[in-house]
């Protein structure tokens, strides 16, 4: 577990002195949420029943965005070549990477959706949920997003070349998480969607590291 | 304890090289040599396990590697990037690749081996602030520490003043004593005694020559 502790912490304290790149992931958050008033109206009659859906599509471009970092710039100094060589599963390595990543995007995301969902008018009981469904599902976008970012490795205009691939795997996240904030604020259960959240999340855990695996040992091949 | 038997190498359509035997018992030095682009870095990536051969076969020890965990613990990679990350100091760089290997090192065998680079004062900079020899250096001293028996350097020599060449021509000499293998891409002629040579430049095939 030495080195899973030992990336994970590498990567975090990376993120923090690199600082605006990882506060660009909320500002671009916040930003595009903001958008949503000036150009649907600020009646909260228009904005308060879409407000779960437009928090849960910039959170998910937000992700998006900030998805290129997750390998290119190991790959670029050649550090990706060592961790490929490092005597652990690349799987594994990956994996930590993941955890890193959503550690820096994911959770920023979910602290700041508060704040988003109040300045768009969403109902309070639709907030837990929003909370809750984005928790289990912020996971499943850095861990799906791994494949994209492995493949688009070495590619010309790989970050274009990302959510290409990575947007069709996405969609099953968002529409659970959206059913989830509907749910809440219809007052019906919240049960099915997040359980088909935690499936997708349980799902991704072991299956999108091998993936991504695969895909930057392709990369440095 | 390595031994390489008809290794070749296929980027797309181009064959890169072929037929590449090899065999390196303890603290033998492999050079290999070769014009740029004969193959040279492509045959270290082989050897590395970071590009599977396209025909031959790669034995540590006498069986093959395949992505053998055991075999990746053997080996130090040296590749044209240094792999060193601006935003941290090299005692942190150094650190972090020790634990990847699971070696949990005091602080201060980093810094006796910075200091045998020259690099003592440099320890606790971010890498942004340190020149291209400085960071080669750097790089350098990951290979030294990492207590790897096969050290597989690309063009270690390159960019470095005759101080820093010296200070590595001296750890290669004590790794090799130790009983370390070393196999080493460089153009010219590298200031270290070579056990075995291989000139890629009369083993490449430039063709679209098949393979059998």
């Amino acid at each position: 577990m030495t080195y899973f502790v030992a990336l994970l912490r590498r990567d975090l304290r990376l993120a923090l002195r690199q600082g605006f790149d990882a506060a660009l992931v909320i500002v671009f958050f916040v930003l595009a949420a903001i958008l949503f008033p000036f150009a649907i109206g600020p009646d909260p009659r228009l904005l308060g029943p879409i407000a779960g859906g437009v928090v849960w599509v910039t959170a998910m471009l937000a992700s998006l965005l900030s998805l290129e970092r997750l390998f290119l710039a190991d790959y670029q100094d050649g550090a990706l070549d060592l961790l490929a060589l490092a005597p652990e599963p690349l799987s594994a390595i990956v994996l930590a990477k993941v955890a890193a990543h959503w550690l820096t995007t994911g959770l920023p995301l979910i602290v700041a959706t508060p704040l988003v969902g109040i300045l768009l008018g969403a109902p309070a009981v639709s907030i837990l949920p929003l909370l809750a469904s984005l928790a289990l599902g912020t996971p499943t976008l850095s861990l799906v997003g791994a494949i994209g970012a492995g493949l688009s490795l070495g590619a010309r205009r790989g970050g274009v070349l990302i959510p290409l691939l990575v947007l069709p795997l996405y969609l099953p996240v968002l529409i659970f998480g959206a059913a989830a904030v509907e749910a809440g604020t219809s007052g019906a259960s919240l049960y099915a969607p997040l359980a088909i959240l935690g499936a997708l999340l349980l799902a991704a855990l072991p299956l999108a590291p091998l993936a991504a695996a695969a895909a930057v040992r392709n990369a440095l091949r | 304890m390595l031994a390489g038997i008809g290794l070749a190498c296929r980027r797309g359509e181009r064959l890169v090289f072929r037929g590449i035997d090899l065999e390196l018992g303890a603290g033998e030095l492999l050079l290999l040599r070769g014009a740029n682009g004969s193959g040279k870095s492509t045959l270290l990536r082989l050897i590395a396990g970071l590009i599977p051969p396209s025909d031959g076969l790669l034995l540590w020890q006498g069986k093959a590697i395949g992505d053998a965990e055991a075999y990746r613990a053997e080996l130090a990679y040296l590749g044209h990037a240094d792999a060193i990350k601006p935003e941290l100091s090299p005692s942190e760089d150094l650190r972090f690749w020790l634990e990847m290997r699971g070696l949990r090192q005091e602080d201060e065998r980093i810094a006796v081996a910075l200091a045998r680079l020259g690099l003592e004062d440099l320890g606790r900079l971010p890498c942004r602030l340190l020149s291209q020899g400085q960071r080669r250096r750097v790089a350098l001293t990951r290979i030294a520490v990492s207590g790897a028996r096969l050290w597989l350097l690309d063009e270690p020599f390159n960019g470095l003043d005759e101080t820093s060449v010296a200070a590595i021509v001296a750890l290669i000499g004590e790794h090799r004593a130790a009983g370390g293998l070393v196999i080493m891409a460089a153009h010219g002629a590298p200031p270290v005694p070579a056990s075995q040579e291989i000139d890629l430049s009369q083993a490449a095939v430039s063709s679209l020559e098949e393979i059998e």
